[in-house]
């Protein structure tokens, strides 16, 4: 029987499996931050993916009224930018590749980071200490620098920014997923199924994986939000996601060039990225303190 | 604890071998090379061949990445072919233009942050608990250029009470009010971030010791709460504060990028950006050095500053 480990450094204590998933959702929904998180999410993902449907005007063309028109003009509810473009339209459909940018890198750290830790936490020596001494190195550079670094070494565009960005993540999930390994993988459970006959393979699989899954989980979720600062920020300085894309970290770079006569332009797009970022982390919070037993009691 | 010191410098030079490494394997990872990027369009294939012997790209891998660390050890990263000047020589004051953001913003972010962070954890569970920690929530994720590009319309557009832009007023003398004035803004900006964390730290730290029976018994002697935190709580709770602002510092070296992006600010970040825009690769591996360099040295400084603070962390 699989057990889930809370948080690391805890026991991990037997449960159903479908009881264990009812009592996590409660705990969930309970909270009302994590909701709030959840319902923020919704409505920006779901606005992204309708952008067809709903969105009132084409993002790349200009409408019939004067260039940077402020928000409340007749049809235009947040106003037009510097090319007459509708701010609303372009944030929405700026919603799609947004998102994208921030959760791609972000999961598939996620996954290398799991092969990683679980090899390095698991077989320990010349392998573990190899793994973890190349990724000392990567620690030697703040995050947001190497990606740059990165893609200056790549080029520009969207899916080498994605690409920087899971490079620089993986060290900081290995290290969780590691850490998770290590704390597990002494247990008496796994001592008792090797005693049963299962091959590394199958401890590693069947046993070691669901128990480090939750505290990555956790440390994924917190992160989405910082990644989509940080890839609207890559954007922002020509890096990333090419203008005329719509893309909040676009629109508040070029609406920058028009900050002294019409402030709304750059202003009105960060104020989404704030929102959003806010509503990953409230449901990263809420992912933790609904895994972890002792907080739910 | 001068064993310790030692054992922690000696842990450095595999840490610093694998920087130098990665940062001279990512130039060669680089499509194109530097020959032909000196030589423009117009280099012909001899002179091609010529160059590449010169500059030494016809020599083995390893060969290359000898002579290339012997160099940087000597203070020479080489010339940049897009501004024609030394790489150090450009770097050296931008690196201290950072700097001085980057100390700026960290007296900052540490000062209202551990305040901050203290008054949560002392009014724990009350309005202002819940007011300080909201807004280091939201602060928090502000991205650092938009809040920059906020704090422009506010104060240097709408108010008209601080400049935008620079170091120094083009028409003005200079000198060190000039400088504080201009510092305003940026500092405030680049001290968001790693000031709401410290503060959430801190709040976290002084909560967890003043759940301690030591505590009970300085608040049952009759203690003000304000020596009970100051005095009895603070003095324990600091390593762990200590050491997450000294990542905050690094992070500060580095991650002022976007502030001196928005604000103009001569600093490294600033040539970091251009530079990539450029494709100056000389000038990127050069900035990509000093940056991991100042992070290490910040890092072994906290760690350091911990043991002094800290007597049960000194090996024995």
């Amino acid at each position: 029987m699989a057990t889930v480990l809370a948080i690391e450094g805890t026991r991990p204590r037997p449960r159903r499996g479908a009881g264990r998933f009812t009592a996590f959702l409660r705990a969930f929904i309970r909270d009302r931050q994590a909701l709030a998180g959840l319902v923020i999410v919704a409505i920006v993902g779901g606005a992204a993916a309708a952008a067809p449907l709903i969105s009132p005007w084409d993002p790349l063309t200009s409408v019939e009224v004067d260039r940077l028109s402020p928000p409340g003009t007749p049809g235009h509810l947040l106003g037009t930018d510097e090319q007459a473009r509708d701010i609303l339209s372009r944030l929405i459909w700026g919603g799609r590749i947004s998102l994208l940018v921030g959760i791609v890198p972000t999961v598939a750290a996620g996954l290398v980071a799991l092969l990683l830790g679980l090899v390095a936490g698991y077989r320990e020596g010349l392998l573990d200490h190899l793994i973890m001494r190349v990724l000392d190195v990567f620690f030697a550079f703040p995050l947001v620098l190497l990606a740059i670094a990165i893609v200056g070494v790549i080029g520009p565009g969207v899916g080498n920014q994605m690409f920087a960005l899971a490079v620089v993540l993986v060290p900081y999930s290995t290290r969780v997923v590691r850490t998770a390994t290590l704390s597990v993988k002494n247990l008496e459970f796994i001592e008792a199924v090797r005693a049963l006959g299962a091959g590394s393979g199958r401890v590693l699989w069947r046993h070691l994986v669901p128990n480090v899954l939750p505290p990555l989980l956790v440390y994924t979720s917190t992160l989405v939000g910082l990644m989509i600062v940080a890839s609207s920020g890559l954007s922002f300085l020509g890096l990333g996601v090419q203008p005329p894309t719509p893309d909040w970290g676009v629109m508040v770079g070029s609406g920058r060039l028009v900050i002294y006569r019409a402030a709304h332009v750059a202003t009105i797009p960060g104020v989404i990225i704030v929102v959003v970022a806010l509503g990953f982390n409230f449901i990263g919070d809420g992912l933790r303190e609904a895994l972890d037993p002792r907080a739910r009691q | 604890m001068t064993s310790y010191v030692a054992q922690r410098l000696f842990g450095l030079v595999p840490v610093l071998f694998g920087i130098s490494v990665v940062i001279f394997l990512g130039m060669k990872l680089i499509p194109g090379d530097v020959a032909r990027a000196l030589l423009g369009p117009m280099g012909t294939a001899e002179s091609l061949a010529q160059l590449r012997g010169a500059l030494g790209l016809d020599q083995p891998l390893h060969v290359q990445y000898v002579k290339w660390l012997w160099r940087a050890l000597h203070g020479d990263l080489g010339l940049s072919p897009i501004v024609h000047q030394p790489v150090v020589e450009l770097l050296l004051p931008k690196f201290g233009n950072t700097l001085i953001l980057a100390g700026a913003s960290f007296v900052l972010a540490a000062s209202a942050g551990i305040a901050a962070g203290v008054l949560a954890a002392a009014r724990e569970r009350t309005a202002i608990d819940r007011v300080t920690m909201g807004a280091s929530l939201v602060v928090g994720n502000m991205p650092p250029f938009w809040l920059g590009l906020v704090l422009i319309v506010v104060f240097a557009i709408d108010l008209r009470w601080l400049p935008s832009l620079g170091m120094y007023s083009t028409r003005g003398a200079g000198g060190v009010a000039d400088l504080l004035t201009h510092l305003v803004l940026p500092a405030v900006t680049t001290t968001a971030a790693p000031g709401a964390i410290i503060a959430r730290m801190t709040r976290a730290s002084v909560l967890e010791i003043l759940g301690h029976e030591y505590i009970m018994v300085a608040r049952a002697k009759g203690l003000a709460e304000r020596v009970v935190i100051s005095a009895h709580a603070l003095r324990v709770a600091w390593p762990p504060i200590v050491t997450i602002a000294g990542l905050q510092l690094g992070y500060l070296l580095g991650g002022a990028v976007f502030t001196e992006e928005v604000f103009g600010w001569p600093g490294l970040g600033r040539q970091l950006v251009s530079s990539v825009i450029a494709r100056d690769v000389q000038v990127v591996q050069g900035a990509a050095l000093f940056i991991a360099l100042s992070f290490v040295v910040v890092n072994l400084v906290v760690d350091l500053l911990n043991l002094y603070l800290d007597p049960r962390a000194r090996p024995a």
